[in-house]
């Protein structure tokens, strides 16, 4: 069947593949290195991938088309508070419905259970306005109008499991956070991300209450609904030109989310290691093809002669050793795609990284170990097209 | 295309002597290694075949038959002197030049060299394909007719591994055969055979010469087959040293 395919997209017979099947044991060989690196490169790109999306996971729950943060805004973690006042001027905007001020902060907890100390991005919203995009998180908000209260992050790093079940039957939980007592009436579902270890939800009251040092005029971002017959891109350019003072600067949610993962593509070195080891990968895979491609020439040398000697063209060598590449690319990957499957399951339960496959991913590994292959098999076939046939008997 | 046609259909027959040539070698020298290792296996090899000539190159071992058939064959570039082939020089021919001379050329070597992992009807078949004949479909027929042509239609599906050492030796000629080719050069082609497929094999090609004007030169030892030739070139320390015209008293076995 593979035969018959390959023999009507080459036009001629499959020698390549033919010859690959004759000697299984090397077959099997190439196939495994392939599907290492595969895999390799599958879970470099799984980890990288997963700890920018974690730097945006609240960025992505918040239910608006517009967000206004200082203009000086890299990052939501290092985000600095700005005027109210920009809230008021918001509103004034043709194509502004309606505008949420959200309050950020972070603050360790340290469980007196068990000593570890885990830290949180606290979010203070207002409790009776619609902020986020989850339903059932939304639904909880309401919750928060007690004072001192919190919804908690069940995907927090090493969440401790006691709390979780106690949480869970619909009991409440005292704690002590920097000095202040904090119920945690409910939880919702985030996850770590590279900075924070989970996440809190406070009404902006309890927030500021937490953080005493912040005014309550000062908010970090404005998240602004709108109008949906406006372009999110369009209104945000107009609020930029309509903000007197530039200390406030307006995203799409879209450029906003871009904005913090192209921060955490340039002051972390999570794109770099990562990278690195996509590239380490590729080395290894590009290795153990070229030792069995060129091995297969060389026990192929008289061979081919012949064919040379018929009047074979150098380029029908080439496209033998590429067709070879190829099968070799395309029966490393599906073991190697579907091992990866498994790993990124077992990788996401133990980190609590959000690792997923996009659909994109298997197309880009794919298309990078036929290049990895070919470039191989290219480097195969180089004494072969420079002898003269009599030499290679 | 004439490579399609049929091995056993007589082409338009042109008697020898009229025919152009179709090998001509001039002050043809060669050497190997370089610098003090530099050693010249051939000088000044000079002969002239016709086209449909049966031609056996023989001598002892060492003095340059197969240098001189890997030459004129465009298996190896041309340093010094010069080849006619087919009208066409060869002495500084290009790469393009040589692989499209190739497909003209039939050859029949010591080893089979056939492909372990091809079937005798694909092994054969790869001398069609070299010809734009592409997909088994359409070289299947011809790649079977040639194979019965040398005994071997029970075996056409066969890997070599499967084969004898003279069914293998005739897949080999067969897929030398089956592009038609103008010329066939034959190095020890019978060395593997037996008495019986020897004779089978160079009547066979006695009968190409005959019958479609094929040029067939060939180097063997082998004394049972001299007779099927034309000429015999004696070759001795790199030179053509005699030659014997067998011509009178040849008789073809049918």
């Amino acid at each position: 069947m593979i035969t018959a395919l390959l023999a009507k997209v080459f036009g001629r017979l499959p020698i390549g593949w033919l010859q690959l099947r004759h000697n299984l044991t090397r077959l099997v060989t190439a196939v495994g290195g392939v599907t290492f690196a595969n895999v390799l490169i599958f879970m470099q790109l799984g980890f990288m991938n997963a700890l920018f999306e974690t730097s945006v996971m609240t960025h992505r729950m918040l239910d608006a088309e517009v967000i206004v943060a200082s203009s000086d805004f890299r990052s939501m973690r290092e985000a600095n508070p700005m005027p109210r006042s920009r809230a008021w001027q918001a509103m004034t905007i043709e194509g502004v419905e309606d505008v949420i001020p959200m309050y950020l902060g972070q603050m360790f907890w340290t469980n007196p259970l068990t000593d570890d100390t885990t830290q949180f991005r606290v979010i203070g919203v207002d409790p009776d306005q619609q902020v986020f995009t989850v339903p059932k998180l939304q639904a909880q908000l309401s919750q928060l109008r007690e004072p001192d209260t919190a919804l908690v992050d069940r995907k927090t790093r090493d969440f401790d499991p006691e709390i979780e079940q106690q949480l869970a039957k619909g009991e409440r939980l005292e704690i002590e956070m920097s000095g202040r007592r904090l119920t945690l009436i409910g939880m919702f579902a985030q996850g770590a991300s590279f900075a924070d270890d989970g996440s809190l939800i406070v009404s902006d009251q309890t927030f500021l209450r937490l953080f005493p040092q912040r005014k309550p005029g000062t908010p970090t971002l404005l998240l602004l609904k709108t109008d949906p017959s406006w372009k999110p891109e369009t209104l945000a350019a107009t609020i930029n030109q309509q903000f007197p003072e530039a200390d406030a600067k307006a995203f799409s949610k879209s450029a906003f989310i871009d904005a913090e993962q192209s921060y955490q593509a340039r002051q972390t070195p999570i794109g770099f290691v990562f990278g690195f080891g996509v590239a380490i990968g590729l080395v290894v895979g590009l290795v153990i093809v070229y030792q069995v491609l060129s091995t297969d020439v060389q026990d192929h040398l008289s061979e081919y002669a012949t064919f040379k000697a018929m009047g074979y063209a150098p380029r029908f060598f080439l496209s033998v050793v590429f067709e070879e590449a190829l099968c070799l690319a395309a029966l490393g990957f599906i073991p190697g795609f579907l091992i990866t499957n498994v790993l990124y399951v077992i990788a996401a339960k133990v980190t609590s990284l959000p690792i997923e496959m996009p659909w994109s991913r298997p197309l880009f590994v794919f298309v990078l170990t036929a290049v990895m292959c070919t470039a191989s098999g290219a480097i195969a076939t180089r004494r072969l097209n420079s002898a003269d046939p009599a030499d290679l008997f | 295309m004439t490579s399609t046609k049929s091995i056993n259909e007589p082409t338009m027959a042109t008697t020898a002597k009229d025919s152009p040539s179709s090998i001509e070698a001039k002050g043809l020298c060669h050497s190997f290694g370089e610098g003090d290792t530099k050693v010249q296996v051939l000088h000044g090899v000079e002969f002239s075949i016709r086209r449909g000539e049966v031609i056996i190159l023989m001598g002892p071992s060492g003095s340059g038959k197969t240098t001189v058939l890997t030459l004129v064959g465009c298996l190896r570039s041309v340093q010094e002197g010069s080849v006619q082939l087919l009208g066409e020089e060869l002495n500084g021919a290009s790469e393009t030049t040589l692989t499209q001379m190739r497909r003209r050329l039939g050859f029949i070597f010591q080893a089979h060299n056939l492909h372990e992992s091809l079937t005798a009807a694909q092994n054969v078949g790869m001398g069609l394909e070299v010809h734009g004949i592409r997909g088994e479909a359409a070289w299947r027929p011809a790649s079977e007719r040639v194979l019965e042509l040398v005994g071997l239609g029970e075996r056409i599906d066969f890997l070599p591994e499967k084969l004898s050492g003279g069914q293998k030796q005739r897949v080999a000629v067969a897929r030398a055969l089956v592009g038609n080719p103008e010329i066939i050069f034959a190095d020890e082609p019978t060395a593997a055979l037996d008495k019986k497929t020897s004779k089978q094999v160079v009547s066979l090609l006695r009968r190409l010469a005959d019958e479609r004007q094929t040029t067939v030169l060939m180097v063997t030892h082998d004394h049972r087959v001299l007779d099927v030739a034309d000429r015999i070139l004696m070759m001795e320390d790199g030179r053509i040293v005699e030659e014997k015209s067998t011509s009178e008293s040849i008789e073809i076995p049918q």
